[in-house]
């Protein structure tokens, strides 16, 4: 018999119904909910005489749409009554909430892990296609739809035919200056915006195992920018030094016996794969975004694709359109792109060895006249962190604005919105059309990009600011 | 969720790939509370532009969108099949779509129908040339058909989908069919799972 791979074990491990012709019914081990995509899922519960099976499993936090300046109330009534709906519905179905202001908030996906609450092999999901993250820690995470955070609120379970498994391969190590995001930017680009559909993806190789837990989330993260159902890392010791002594992580015996459980959960040598796409980690480099999905991206050192270039007349008008909207002309260098914005923070690049990269970048160098910088820590703790290790006091030096956590401007739901026509270097994991503000124009980019970016004043790298 | 059999009208074609989820409802509309109201969000940016197919009376009435590959990628957003929903459409045809927007339209009872690209192209462009044309999308027997064209060809539905459609049930009632094996389940689990209690401290 063949071997299993991580993702079946850990789903297999997890059908409470299987029949055939019908989709698996899985247990969702922990169901992280926010203020966005859980309203109307409460709604559906209280219309139905329904309760929340399993509040233990559950924990909810307010990320996307709150103000990242503490100080101010929200202004913004429609999202006040959401938060408040939040805190309502928390505290009538005895859910654990962190709002705005606790020490424990931040971005749903950053306080998981954090918290030792996403362990390997556990089924996580949200109503959020960036769950993938949990997927670092060996978990099967995924994202679901407002009906979906109403069925696992009532039981707990959520139903899912089987997903293929495809084998993201990473050989040999990566250049010095290519950092996680550059990794996943890079796998993006080369397996395209639906290439990873209908598959969960593990990331495989050694270039995967010498990243560190929060660079595997960042890679993890933008799992979905490629379609993918889920992405995953097989648990090891980098993943056990992460967890062990967190607060929901297991200790004593207990922790003994998980990590027996965790050992078990790597893809044996003799699993298959649906799918195997191989890169030689060499070759990858620093990426910046041109167009309009994620997958539109080139080397720094590159310049804007001419559209004509391009292999299928799909991928052409495609590109037309992104180079329509982002205004930029084909053979442009990416370097001489200016920017007005800087954005580090989101899911993707908020967490503390993020704001370290950057901020090795910035020490002793001020933000260019005239551009905005923001950095918004992933989740107080991160902002708690780097406010002891003295990166708050980098950042101000340098001009960036030094904020509290939260979604911001990745998504624009709150004040933090980029103007039509401005351009951004964001930190974040989409560059759709009006995503970060309408008409709002983004690269996505690294921490240490950024950081570079907005010192140089259009989009550099940090090897560039010494030049 | 209401039944569906079967969905015949007319069609709205939508000549772009990797359609975003925020393209088809904007972040700003996702502050609200409620669940319906959202057709007047859908597609909020692009219909700025009045050559957009949603401003041309010729498609009013589509129920019908017939789209281009991996449409309704990106965030998870039920919103987007709620805004679909709500705008008038019943079934939408594509060549591809993003899983968990898939997922989105089977709860809300929008028709999903996969087709090959080359198939999905010739409807657009005959929807283009003649808006008037009648698209019918039988969930029953899984087939769609284009008169006009003399077209009929099988499209992809799994069975369970198939039959949650026809049936209009909700997923919450299929999951607590099996409310014994959750039960069991839950005492197999490992006891060093994490578990949190009420509060917020």
């Amino acid at each position: 018999m063949t071997g299993l791979t991580l993702a079946e074990k850990v789903w297999d491990g997890h059908v409470v119904h299987r029949a055939a012709g019908e989709p698996d019914l899985l247990y969702v081990d922990l169901h992280l909910v926010h203020e966005v995509t859980s309203p109307q899922a409460f709604d559906g519960l209280r219309l139905a005489g329904r309760g929340v099976r399993r509040p233990d499993l559950t924990l909810a936090t307010a990320d996307h749409n709150i103000p990242t300046v503490l100080e101010r109330p929200i202004a913004d009534q429609v999202s006040a009554r959401q938060v408040d709906a939040l805190e309502r519905n928390c505290a009538e179905f005895g859910i654990r909430l962190y709002p705005m202001g606790n020490p424990r908030q931040g971005i749903v996906h950053v306080i998981g892990p954090q918290l030792g609450l996403s362990q390997p092999g556990m089924v996580i999901v949200c109503g959020d296609s960036h769950t993938s993250t949990h997927g670092a820690l060996g978990a099967i995470a995924f994202g679901i739809g407002t009906s979906d955070v109403e069925q696992v609120l009532a039981t707990q379970t959520i139903a899912r035919a089987r997903p293929k498994t495809m084998a993201v391969t990473l050989e040999g190590s990566t250049p010095a200056d290519v950092s996680a995001k550059d990794v996943i930017l890079g796998i993006v680009a080369r397996i395209g915006t639906g290439g990873g559909t209908g598959h969960i993806v593990e990331y495989r190789g050694a270039a995967i195992g010498r990243l560190s837990l929060e660079g595997r989330m960042t890679v993890c993260n933008m799992s979905i920018e490629a379609g993918a159902r889920a992405g995953m890392i097989a648990p090891d010791d980098v993943t056990f030094a992460y967890l062990e002594g967190r607060p929901h992580a297991p200790v004593g015996a207990a922790w003994e016996r998980a990590l027996d459980d965790w050992r078990r959960l790597p893809s044996d040598t003799d699993a298959r794969y649906e799918r195997e796409v191989r890169i030689d980690a060499r070759e990858l480099r620093p990426y910046v975004t041109w167009g309009t999905n994620p997958a539109q991206a080139v080397a720094i050192d590159g310049r804007v694709p001419d559209p004509e270039s391009l292999a299928d007349d799909a991928s052409r008008e495609s590109a037309r359109r992104a180079l329509a909207y982002m205004d930029l002309a084909p053979g442009t260098a990416m370097r001489d792109i200016a920017v007005d914005t800087v954005f580090l923070g989101s899911c993707t690049n908020g967490r503390i060895e993020d704001l370290r990269a950057a901020a090795d970048v910035l020490r002793g160098k001020r933000v260019r006249d005239g551009l905005r910088a923001l950095a918004v820590p992933g989740s107080m703790q991160v902002r708690a962190q780097a406010e002891a290790e003295g990166l708050d006091r980098v950042f101000r030096a340098a001009g960036f604005e030094w904020r509290s956590a939260g979604c911001s401007m990745c998504l624009g739901m709150n004040d933090d919105v980029a103007a039509a026509g401005e351009r951004v270097a964001s930190t974040s994991n989409r560059n759709f059309e009006g995503r970060q503000g309408p008409g709002a124009r983004t690269h996505l980019v690294s921490p240490a990009v950024a950081a570079a970016t907005a010192v140089a004043g259009h989009l550099a790298s940090p090897a560039d600011l010494a030049r | 969720m209401r039944p569906v059999t079967r969905v015949t009208g007319r069609a709205l074609p939508l000549d772009r790939r990797d359609v975003d989820t925020d393209q088809i409802i904007p972040s700003d509309w996702l502050k609200r509370v409620e669940r319906t109201g959202y057709g007047a969000g859908l597609f909020a940016a692009w219909r700025a532009d009045p050559a957009f197919a949603l401003n041309d009376p010729h498609f009013a009435g589509a129920t019908v969108l017939v789209a281009d590959a991996n449409f309704g990628c990106g965030s998870s957003r039920e919103h987007a099949a709620w805004a679909l929903e709500d705008w008038g459409f019943r079934a939408i045809v594509a060549p591809s779509f993003a899983d968990i927007f898939r997922g989105n339209c089977l709860s809300v009872g929008l028709v999903a129908a996969e087709l090959p690209d080359p198939d999905v192209t010739r409807i657009r462009a005959a929807v283009h040339r003649d808006p008037t044309i009648e698209v019918t999308v039988d969930v029953e027997r899984r087939v769609l058909a284009v008169p006009a064209l003399d077209y009929e060809s099988a499209f992809a539905l799994d069975d369970a989908s198939r039959a949650r459609l026809l049936a209009g049930q909700d997923g919450i009632d299929l999951s607590l069919a099996h409310a014994e094996a959750i039960t069991a389940y839950e005492t197999r689990r490992a006891d060093w799972l994490p578990r949190l209690s009420s509060g917020s401290t």
